[in-house]
């Protein structure tokens, strides 16, 4: 059945953009709490530990998402887990993410100078009051903007889970292209959607960026 | 888990894996070429005098940031023809890879010739270059200097984004696996294998970047 | 007992070895210029004191600490001795009151309301009174060092350790810094102090200590020292900074 595309495809296609949203926040959400495990295990003062973080990383952002998308979504129910495209989204999105979080944090922490720390230590500061008192409120401001600008990366990067069946703005253009035959326009407003809420935040990345340059 | 791991049966796909490979390869570097002269162009208009080359230099630069690549992609294969443009997947692919670079190419040139201080140009002149020898010895060698760590990881970065091309067809190493799967529907193996080519990949090329950074640029830095 | 007392300290980066053999006592209440030329191991010898840097051989007592002993407690060594650095340190996201108040609250466990007056006064005493609120990155170099003297002050320690404090300021800003460490020294504190500032040495410390490749070369009070120096070293250096 061939239709015209209309404003009922238009609206589709932004209900569609909640599952892009929803599964840039879940990698977000995810992705955070493995990366704080990652740059921890990247600055801890134990060689294998970090040895591990840097193969880790290495492997994440040394092959494509494209891969690892596959790679969990064909792998996934050979360990029994659940074959929905959901999940292996949302862990290969959440594990892609932790990578470059991880990087992006132990950078922000490393580029505190060696001298804050010393200045904390002079004062008599214990080890945690340097690291949380000190280091951390100055790490977490340099890293803001970075991790809010990664998130434009996190959001343009859902559209491959559509390679994998589940359904967000990429997948649901397709659907939507097959049905119209008018892919033009149909790709052209899920660019517009995708576009709106990416340059949204590089605005904000931008903003944040402008306003914490003045450390404190 | 009974499931028994077979990667020994995609042994006598090497020669596909290798094909893949320099197809790959193929791509990225045409595409890192194109996007860069691109991006010369962009860097150009963006840092021009004429206000509308400017405007349209970010409105292209800022539009194709924060879009996918796969949907730029799918614009170009699949929504060209409804306007008359009818492109082979391969040829597709290339266009949108290179558009898609162009914008980041642009980003790079620009900060590299930022970097590249006025009064470095000043003194080049003071002691009596021409223009010409100026931007050959001294602009040109800081500028490649600032913007090569850039451009190697760019490389990479491109490398694995070509794999969203296999989409439409496309042919490179990621559409390999496809084709290993459909011969042996053993389609975990296949995109494990494939994915990890593009590690050594990744490794390979990070090693011979770092190694001609060394070569190039922190030998002559000390002589 | 002498209130700091370095006995053969040995000090090594890698193969390099900084400090050859340092033996010092410093008394209460004595004021202590040491100077030399960059990497003749002054810097390095103060940061020893207060255990930023570990050293190999020898011993360092602190105030009845024995801060070379393994396992020692540096953080209440630290707490008894201030230090200030060359490149300031203050802490870039807390305004000056909060950058003194810091330590007073951490380490001090001092209620926030006697901490924020403890600050005051020492903001005060050093003149920036009407500075309290600003961020460091609002001040001058020298206002900058100033806060970080008041915040180690605040710590009431018994001994300052000041490692070339005036060294990145603009000229014009020395003195403002200069005339505070002089009111200090007129306070009776303890003072040990990295400087290149020779007129300073002179007329403030009691004594003066020249460093010379990683040993102590001359040892002496300050105007005699300064004024007659008995070694060439310490003549050719004295040449070289006044000249």
């Amino acid at each position: 059945m061939i239709r015209e595309f209309g404003a009922a495809d238009i609206v589709y296609l932004i209900a569609a953009a909640r599952w892009t949203v929803a599964l840039a926040l879940t990698a977000m959400v995810g992705g955070g709490l493995l990366g704080l495990v990652v740059a921890v295990f990247r600055v801890m003062p134990v060689r294998p530990v970090n040895w591990l973080a840097i193969g880790y990383i290495n492997l994440i952002q040394g092959t494509p998402l494209l891969g690892q998308l596959f790679v969990f979504f064909f792998g996934l129910p050979l360990v029994g887990l659940s074959v929905d495209s959901w999940t292996a989204a949302a862990l290969s999105l959440s594990i892609y993410a932790s990578a470059f979080f991880g990087e992006i944090w132990r950078g922000s922490l490393q580029s505190i100078s060696q001298r804050q720390w010393e200045a904390g230590a002079a004062l008599g500061l214990t080890y945690r009051q340097r690291l949380f008192n000190v280091v951390l409120p100055q790490a977490v401001r340099i890293s803001v903007a970075p991790t809010v600008g990664f998130l434009v990366q996190l959001v343009k990067n859902t559209s491959l889970t559509a390679l994998i069946g589940f359904i967000e703005l990429t997948r649901a253009s397709q659907i939507i292209s097959g049905a119209t035959f008018a892919p033009l326009p149909v790709y052209l407003t899920a660019a517009a959607i995708y576009f709106v809420v990416c340059f949204s935040i590089s605005q904000l990345s931008q903003m944040l960026e402008g306003r914490l340059r003045v450390a404190r | 888990m009974d499931y028994q791991f077979r990667f020994g049966a995609l042994l006598r796909f090497t020669d596909e894996i290798v094909e893949g490979v320099l197809l790959t390869l193929q791509f990225s570097v045409v595409t890192m070429i194109c996007g860069l002269i691109i991006g010369l162009l962009v860097a150009m208009a963006s840092t021009g005098r004429v206000k509308a080359l400017r405007v349209a230099a970010r409105v292209y630069v800022e539009s194709i940031r924060n879009t996918p690549l796969l949907v730029q992609l799918f614009i170009v294969f699949f929504g060209l023809p409804s306007i008359g443009i009818r492109l082979g997947a391969n040829t597709a692919a290339l266009i949108a890879l290179s558009i898609n670079m162009g914008a980041y190419g642009a980003e790079i040139l620009r900060a590299g010739f930022e970097s590249v201080r006025q009064s470095q140009v000043e003194a080049g002149r003071s002691l009596g270059l021409t223009v010409g020898q100026t931007f050959r010895h001294v602009v040109l060698y800081q500028a490649v200097k600032a913007i090569y760590p850039a451009l190697a990881s760019q490389f990479v970065l491109i490398m694995l984004a070509t794999s969203v091309v296999s989409s439409i067809g496309a042919t490179e190493l990621f559409n390999k696996a496809a084709f290993i799967d459909s011969r042996t529907y053993l389609s975990f193996e296949s995109y494990t294998l494939i994915t990890l080519s593009y590690l050594v990949l990744t490794l390979g090329f990070r090693a011979l970047f770092a190694a001609i950074y060394r070569l190039a640029f922190v030998r002559r830095a000390h002589r | 007992m002498s209130l700091v007392e370095l006995r053969d300290v040995h000090k090594r980066f890698g193969q390099v070895e900084v400090l050859k053999g340092i033996s010092l006592s410093l008394e209460k209440g004595e004021i202590v210029a040491v100077i030399g030329r960059s990497g003749s191991g002054k810097s390095t010898m103060l940061r020893c004191v207060n255990g930023l840097e570990q050293v190999q051989a020898g011993q360092i007592i602190v105030d009845g600490i024995e801060v070379t002993a393994p396992g020692a407690n540096l953080n209440l060594l630290r707490q008894r001795v201030g230090m200030v650095f060359q490149s300031y340190n203050l802490f870039p996201h807390l305004n000056v009151e909060r950058n003194v108040m810091l330590a007073l609250r951490l380490v001090k466990k001092i209620d926030k309301q006697e901490a924020r007056r403890i600050a005051r006064e020492m903001v005060a005493k050093v003149g920036l009174g009407e500075k309290v609120l600003a961020y460091p990155d609002e001040l001058s170099g020298g206002q900058q060092q100033r806060v970080a003297i008041a915040r180690s002050l605040a710590m009431q320690p018994t001994l300052m350790l000041f490692d070339e404090i005036t060294s990145a300021l603009d000229p014009e800003l020395v003195g403002e810094v200069l005339r505070v460490l002089e009111s200090l020294a007129g306070e009776g504190m303890s003072m040990m102090l990295v400087t290149h500032e020779m007129n300073f040495a002179k007329n403030v410390a009691d004594r003066v200590i020249f460093m010379h490749e990683g040993r102590i070369h001359e040892d002496g009070p300050a105007r005699d020292t300064l004024l007659e120096p008995r070694t060439a070293e310490l003549r050719s250096f004295l040449n070289a900074v006044l000249h």
